[in-house]
């Protein structure tokens, strides 16, 4: 009984160490006060303040346009790259596999500073100066999040079989018209899953954005970040809840539907009748 | 090639690396048939229906399809359809939109499409499910609407790979009886794989019995159930003895051996085991050279309390055509 209390305990500190931090920031969001860490009663004031404060909500924009570019960008080649590799010979997939979850397992900071040097060659080479700015942010982000949706998409269309594409064929479709009706209409769930992951992954990533951003061309955890060097003051708070309002809507939304989907696969509801 | 004939195979070899699937077949199916390709896994029956199909292109030999060549032609471009183990039922699509996607595809729009797609449904006793999505129908009921779907199609050739394989007991043979009745009605020749003899014999015209890529026997289900043609074919086709007597083999089978407890000319031995087998009476005799036979005996009109017991002495005898010596036989299969 002690241990299984002590358990208890433990479990409960672990999650205090890891939740709390983000449980003050929250709270001290709805802070009434000026000063960040006294409690001047509840107020969703900071809210209305940072939706107010341009160089808070033109980042904010940045980040959302740069997430929805990533994931759809990410959707597009992340799907075709799943539905390729199994077709592959051994030789051409097996390095092009490894290549997938090279980009997922490389150290992010690696990964920037190589962005942020091929992207100054790059723009040397081609003779435009600097080219960094919220397009290398895309670029850079789409990068990884095409191998995310690759992954899971790739799971969907390996668990669906070839039988389905071989029905379409079987009924007088082409490649072309199964793509359209059949196999795309069957993964959709996998790449809408994918293509919100892709948007939580960009539009709350530091490293990488910090490394490939221009002048001009801030997100909204580079806003945040810079700030902190004038302290934090409760707009950032409040900033900081809306990032974790948008990420959060975004992974239970993908969730849901890869949650559905697989239920709908299981859930077989006999009619009466055989 | 005769007017009679639907798909003729020229010997057709079909390799996958190293292992030889279908090693020279020949085979001329004809035009409205019920054939059955039987065989244990792995004995190419698969990938003959998947040759004739289009999914599966041969390494050597001809396929014809109606007369024509259809060497490298997709799927899509013959005039068979495919009824799949795995229903194969597309799970975005309501049981009506199924079974119209291929009309779709020939172009056949609106009114006329659903109504050819509702009488298809129609045959198969369905048209009640017309607005369900797949995932909620049974399984029985799953096969019926991938039934429809390829009927639909009316094709020269419907292929069924195992249409049956992953059904209940009771609803395969309500399938059976339902695909013999369909088959009758719309008269398009069916090429059936399958792994269990019993159904091949209840529902084929001509049976096939492969085994590693080639054809053992190819005749009715009389001919292969009375006459096997390779030992293979008489192992794998219901229950055999395999009796050595005289220095020869003969291939008997239980059912038309009889027992009795005394007769002077007969296999003399001693009742291992006796159980009652649902409709049959089914004894193991060891023999007294040492030999183990199976005799099975209907429990209609058989006096059970006289039947044979454990231990006892018994004699057996068959007539004589039910014995089929098996050293005649050309040395094919494994057995």
């Amino acid at each position: 009984m002690a241990g299984k209390r002590a358990l208890g305990a433990w479990t409960a500190l672990v999650y205090l160490f890891l939740y709390a931090p983000i449980v003050v920031v929250i709270v001290y969001a709805f802070n009434g006060g000026r000063q960040v860490l006294n409690w001047g009663g509840f107020s969703t004031k900071w809210f209305g303040a940072a939706l107010d404060d341009p160089t808070i909500t033109e980042p904010f924009t940045n980040s959302l346009l740069v997430a929805a570019g990533n994931a759809v960008i990410a959707c597009v080649l992340g799907t075709a790259l799943a539905l390729a590799l199994p077709r592959m010979r051994p030789w051409l997939r097996l390095p092009l596999d490894a290549l997938v979850y090279m980009t997922l397992v490389t150290p992010e900071i690696v990964f920037g500073i190589s962005a942020l040097i091929f992207f100054v060659q790059a723009g040397n080479w081609l003779g435009l100066g600097s080219i960094l700015g919220l397009k290398t942010i895309l670029i850079a982000h789409v990068v990884f999040n095409a191998s995310v949706v690759a992954l899971i998409v790739r799971a969907r269309f390996v668990g669906m079989g070839q039988t389905l594409e071989e029905a379409s064929y079987d009924l007088g479709a082409g490649r072309v018209a199964t793509f359209r009706q059949v196999t795309l209409p069957a993964l959709a769930p996998a790449v809408l899953a994918g293509g919100l992951l892709a948007f939580t992954f960009s539009f709350d990533d530091f490293i990488t954005s910090f490394f490939v951003s221009g002048a001009g061309s801030t997100t909204l955890p580079l806003r945040i970040f810079s700030s902190l060097r004038f302290g934090v003051s409760p707009i950032i708070n409040a900033a900081a809840v809306m990032i974790l309002a948008v990420t959060l809507a975004a992974v239970v939304l993908a969730y849901l539907v890869l949650r559905r989907s697989e239920q709908g696969r299981r859930r077989a509801t006999p009619v009466p009748g055989l | 090639m005769s007017a009679e004939t639907d798909v003729e195979l020229r010997g057709v070899t079909k390799r996958f690396e190293d292992v030889v699937a279908v090693d020279g077949l020949d085979l001329t199916i004809r035009r409205g048939e019920f054939l059955s390709l039987l065989g244990p896994s792995g004995c190419g029956k698969t990938t003959t229906l998947r040759l004739i199909a289009g999914f599966e292109q041969p390494d050597e030999g001809e396929l014809l399809i109606g007369g024509r060549d259809v060497a490298g032609l997709p799927p899509y471009k013959r005039d068979v359809n495919t009824v799949f183990q795995s229903y194969a039922l597309f799970p975005h699509m309501t049981v009506l939109d199924n079974v119209a996607y291929g009309l779709k595809q020939r172009g056949l729009r609106g009114a006329k499409r659903e109504q050819k797609a509702r009488e298809a449904l129609e045959l198969v006793r369905l048209p009640q499910l017309a607005v369900r999505k797949p995932r909620q129908l049974s399984g029985g009921q799953q096969q019926r609407v991938a039934l429809a779907r390829a009927l639909v199609m009316e094709p020269r050739v419907l292929l069924l790979d195992e249409p049956l394989g992953a059904l209940d007991l009771k609803v395969r043979k309500e399938l059976q009886i339902e695909l013999k009745r369909i088959q009758s009605q719309v008269g398009i020749t069916f090429v059936y794989v399958t792994h269990d003899q019993e159904e091949a014999l209840a529902m084929s015209d001509r049976v096939v019995v492969m085994n590693v890529g080639r054809i053992e026997q190819l005749g009715s289900p009389r001919e292969v159930y009375d006459a096997p043609a390779t030992r293979f074919v008489a192992d794998f086709i219901g229950d055999t003895n395999f009796i050595e007597r005289d220095g020869a083999t003969f291939a008997v089978r239980p059912e038309r051996i009889s027992i009795s407890r005394n007769g002077a000319a007969g296999l003399g031995g001693e009742v291992v085991t006796a159980m009652v087998v649902g409709p049959a009476m089914q004894c193991l005799v060891r023999t007294d050279d040492g030999q183990e036979v199976l005799v099975r005996q209907q429990r209609q009109g058989l006096d059970e309390d006289d039947a044979p017991r454990e231990g006892e002495r018994v004699v057996l005898t068959w007539a004589e055509d039910a014995a089929l010596p098996l050293t005649t036989y050309p040395t094919g299969g494994t057995g």
